[in-house]
């Protein structure tokens, strides 16, 4: 042995090692939710989410008709379906101090934070009252006011930017967190790995969101991913993740809480695989054609979101007929929405050439 | 109340289609969700779904019916309670193409037929008078830049800069040299190599309340970032309506160094002049990179701002003032002339400045006009010229085809054409990649004689 030490200086210095791991334990935040999945919520919360998601539900139901009229132009995603996981993420957030910012999917989390759905139908219609003034459109629509940082066209794209806000928040001192969303399709971007290590590296409040609905526009999660296991796509850059049942608001709040939990407490960035479905097809114009009306049946008839909790709040003693109150009380606001975006005037064609850039010259 | 279903547009261009199939037939309870009916575009067939629930009142558009106008009331549907065997009257109106309503349709078509609003026209303000007695040092364009930077970083806590080897290297081309020590890590951050990531972190942060100031070592490894700084810094001041901004700085050295090939020597400035949402400034001198630099940073919109290698090292005067700020968007008058107007920016002002010299000894007064920012463009600089000369050349070190002086030429024939007493020339890089070998590098790019040849070739003199 003696020898063996003697000689040792002369051995290839640069055997590299792994780290002693004790804090990379990448799987500490999923065990922690897996011991305790689903967020104890009061009655009132309970009812919220519900009302929440309803208005998402039938807002997006609305858009799909009002696109059908030809009042909706161009691209229209809808959220149908995945409406669990902004409500359950977002209702978790410091709403003072967080950002969040997503893609083109966007009406939901815009609606999620209370964001009046007639300044949103009304930029789907293209109109002056629009959030955007008209100017921006379903995929393009913005609230600084609620620290919502878009509504980004370019898949992927708003991740990177999530990355910037984050530094944002770190560098003010703030306290915030950003939330990232992004689609399994975006998840196979190449910034997206370039913002993982980055954000890791310096250390930056950041949860990563991956809304895995399974489809990149057409093409199955398995035919365009090496890894399909999205929550695993971090472990490269040390980053925790979380594998989390998006159909289930309760559980998605509960993961929100400890993902949140960890960012907070400095301990840098968390990816967040929420697993979920879109009903609809990618935009109002895809048919679909890429899965069988079986799969979409069994997901609305057995994991539905909305139905879940609908069956939690039975059980606690609410009744059918509240249920169908708090429906009749969101077509209304629904429907008077679709009257204010159908009714409110276009733009006036002198703001073709306002907002192009904010100073003189 | 009975709800009429329309005809759907399932795409964004859909204007009729072919009722391939009812699913559903009248009198069927529907749930929202079920598919009603399946219709075919010149694309796919697509299935309709229902959005309410209700009872499927009368049918009015039978199955097989080819060029369905879109919006024509295809059935009814009717609600609880509501008889279903006594369908209510489809509005007149609603059966006809002319969906949807008249009041809708008249008022786009309004608005499209309306020709678009003239673009609002500014005078750009004129650079502020340096005080008589001002101290005037002599320094490099590498250190104005920097000095720029730094005094904007002291009297504003959001400025930082970010970018390849911008802070332990000092710089690969040393414009970020002592930032570091000044302000520490916190505010000069070192980057991974990962333009695309580290400009959309830069524009994130400039949309979260940041002053970002990001580094390319040069332009060309911005094509890989080219991205954010469209779509993500310039665009969405504009598609938010005016209520999301981006000031940050995306800068670099741009433009053809010195023998180092085709992938880096590039000019980017027609590149990022074309993007309405962007300010593009490209200085030649020391004053001009520093009271640049600084409106730069203090900017409320996103700026691209082209450096040159080749400058760096050159040095100019500059006023020592305590806050040297210059306008964006006015071109300076660099020498005086009345015989021909040459037009430059960055590196083809040195140039252009030469050959005015040359000229002068052939008995050709040139005026040179550096136009310092590429967007918006200085047109009133062009044309207060070109009426005071009557000839115009351009000389601009990149490319031809869709450049700066592409542009020029057409300004001065849109709005200069009476003035013109010969056709505007441009002195551009040859169109080919920069090539490597010496010669040929030398023949690729433009030159003083180049300008001379082309000044007296407008000026009509042999």
């Amino acid at each position: 042995m003696a020898r063996k030490a003697t000689t040792r200086k002369k051995a290839p210095a640069k055997k590299k090692q792994a780290p002693e791991d004790e804090p990379f334990v990448l799987h500490s935040l999923q065990e922690a939710h897996e011991k305790s999945p689903r967020y104890k919520a009061s009655e009132e919360e309970m009812l919220h989410f519900y009302e929440q998601m309803l208005l998402i539900r039938r807002f997006e139901e609305k858009a799909g008709q009002l696109y059908g009229l030809g009042l909706i132009g161009g691209f229209c995603h809808l959220y149908i379906g995945q409406e669990a996981v902004a409500i359950g993420l977002q209702s978790a957030l410091d709403s003072d101090k967080d950002s969040v910012i997503t893609g083109y999917r966007d009406h939901g989390h815009m609606l999620a934070y209370g964001i009046n759905p007639n300044v949103i139908m009304a930029e789907l219609t293209g109109r002056q009252a629009g959030i955007s003034k008209g100017k921006g459109g379903s995929m393009h629509m913005f609230s600084t006011e609620h620290k919502f940082y878009g509504g980004h066209g370019i898949v992927g794209a708003q991740v990177a930017l999530g990355g910037g806000l984050a530094l944002a928040h770190k560098y003010s001192e703030d306290g915030g967190l950003c939330l990232a969303y992004f689609g399994d399709g975006a998840a196979n971007q190449g910034q997206v790995y370039e913002t993982f290590n980055m954000a890791q590296l310096w250390n930056l409040p950041i949860v990563f969101v991956i809304e895995n609905n399974g489809y990149a526009m057409g093409t199955a999660v398995k035919r365009s991913s090496a890894e399909t296991e999205f929550h695993r796509r971090g472990t490269a850059f040390r980053i925790p993740g979380m594998d989390v049942n998006g159909m289930d608001v309760l559980e998605v709040r509960n993961a929100a809480e400890i993902a949140f939990k960890h960012v907070r407490a400095g301990k840098g960035p968390v990816l967040m695989e929420l697993n979920t479905y879109r009903y609809r097809g990618h935009s109002m114009s895809d048919p679909a054609k890429y899965r069988t009306r079986e799969e979409v049946q069994d997901v609305r008839e057995h994991k539905d979101p909305i139905e879940g909790l609908k069956k939690v709040l039975l059980k606690k003693g609410k009744t059918e007929e509240d249920l169908k109150a708090i429906d009749k009380g969101i077509r209304k606001v629904v429907s008077e929405a679709a009257d204010f975006a159908e009714n409110s005037p276009e733009p006036d064609p002198g703001e073709l050439y306002t907002d192009v850039l904010v100073e003189e010259y | 109340m009975a709800i009429e279903l329309k005809m759907p547009a399932l795409s964004p261009t859909m204007e009729e289609g072919t009722l391939a199939k009812w699913l559903k037939s009248e009198g069927d309870t529907i749930e929202p969700g079920d598919i009603i009916a399946e219709i075919e575009t010149d694309k796919a067939t697509m299935e309709f779904e229902a959005i309410d629930e209700g009872t499927l009142g009368k049918i009015m558009v039978s199955d097989g019916t080819e060029n369905v106008a879109v919006g024509t009331v295809i059935a009814m549907l009717v609600g609880e309670g509501e008889d279903a065997s006594s369908p209510v009257e489809p509005p007149a109106a609603a059966v006809a193409q002319d969906e949807p309503s008249e009041d809708n349709d008249a008022g786009s078509e309004d608005t499209g037929k309306a020709s678009a609003p003239e673009k609002p026209k500014s005078e750009p303000r004129p650079d502020p008078e340096i005080p008589a007695g001002t101290n005037m040092a002599t320094v490099t364009v590498r250190e104005a830049l920097r000095d720029g930077m730094a005094e904007e970083m002291r009297r504003d806590e959001r400025v930082f800069v970010m970018g390849e080897e911008v802070a332990e290297y000092q710089g690969a081309y040393k414009v970020t040299q002592g930032l570091l020590d000044e302000f520490g890590p916190k505010r000069v951050i070192d980057t991974p190599i990962t333009e695309y990531g580290f400009a959309g972190i830069g524009a994130g942060a400039a949309m979260g309340g940041l002053r970002p100031v990001v580094e390319f070592m040069t332009f060309n490894f911005a094509m890989q970032a080219i991205d954010h700084i469209i779509n993500s810094a310039a665009k969405t001041n504009y598609m938010s309506g005016g209520q999301m901004r981006c000031p940050v700085v995306f800068r670099g050295p741009n433009g053809a160094a010195s023998r180092v090939g085709a992938q880096h020597s590039q000019n980017y400035g027609p590149w990022y002049a074309n993007v309405p949402g962007l300010i593009v400034i490209s200085p030649f001198d020391s004053s001009d990179a520093k009271g640049l630099m600084k409106a730069a940073i203090r900017c409320e919109d996103p700026v691209v701002f082209l450096e040159n290698e080749l400058l760096y090292g050159r040095s100019f005067e500059l006023p020592e003032l305590d806050d040297h700020v210059l306008p964006i968007g006015k071109a300076r008058v660099m020498r005086e002339g009345s015989d021909v107007t040459i037009v430059s920016y960055s590196i083809g002002v040195g140039l252009a400045l030469e050959a005015a010299e040359e000229l002068a000894g052939q008995g050709i007064d040139a005026e040179v006009i550096d136009l310092r920012t590429l967007r918006p463009l200085d047109t009133h600089a062009i044309l207060d010229s070109l009426a005071k000369t009557n000839r115009l050349v351009i000389a601009e070190e990149g490319w031809p085809t869709c450049s700066i002086a592409s542009e020029v030429i057409a300004v001065c024939m849109e709005q200069g054409f009476d003035h013109l007493d010969a056709p505007v020339l441009r002195v551009c890089d040859e169109d080919v990649p920069l090539p490597y070998a010496a010669n040929l590098e030398k023949l690729a790019l433009i030159d003083t004689p180049r300008i001379v040849e082309a000044v007296k070739k407008v000026c009509y003199v042999a």
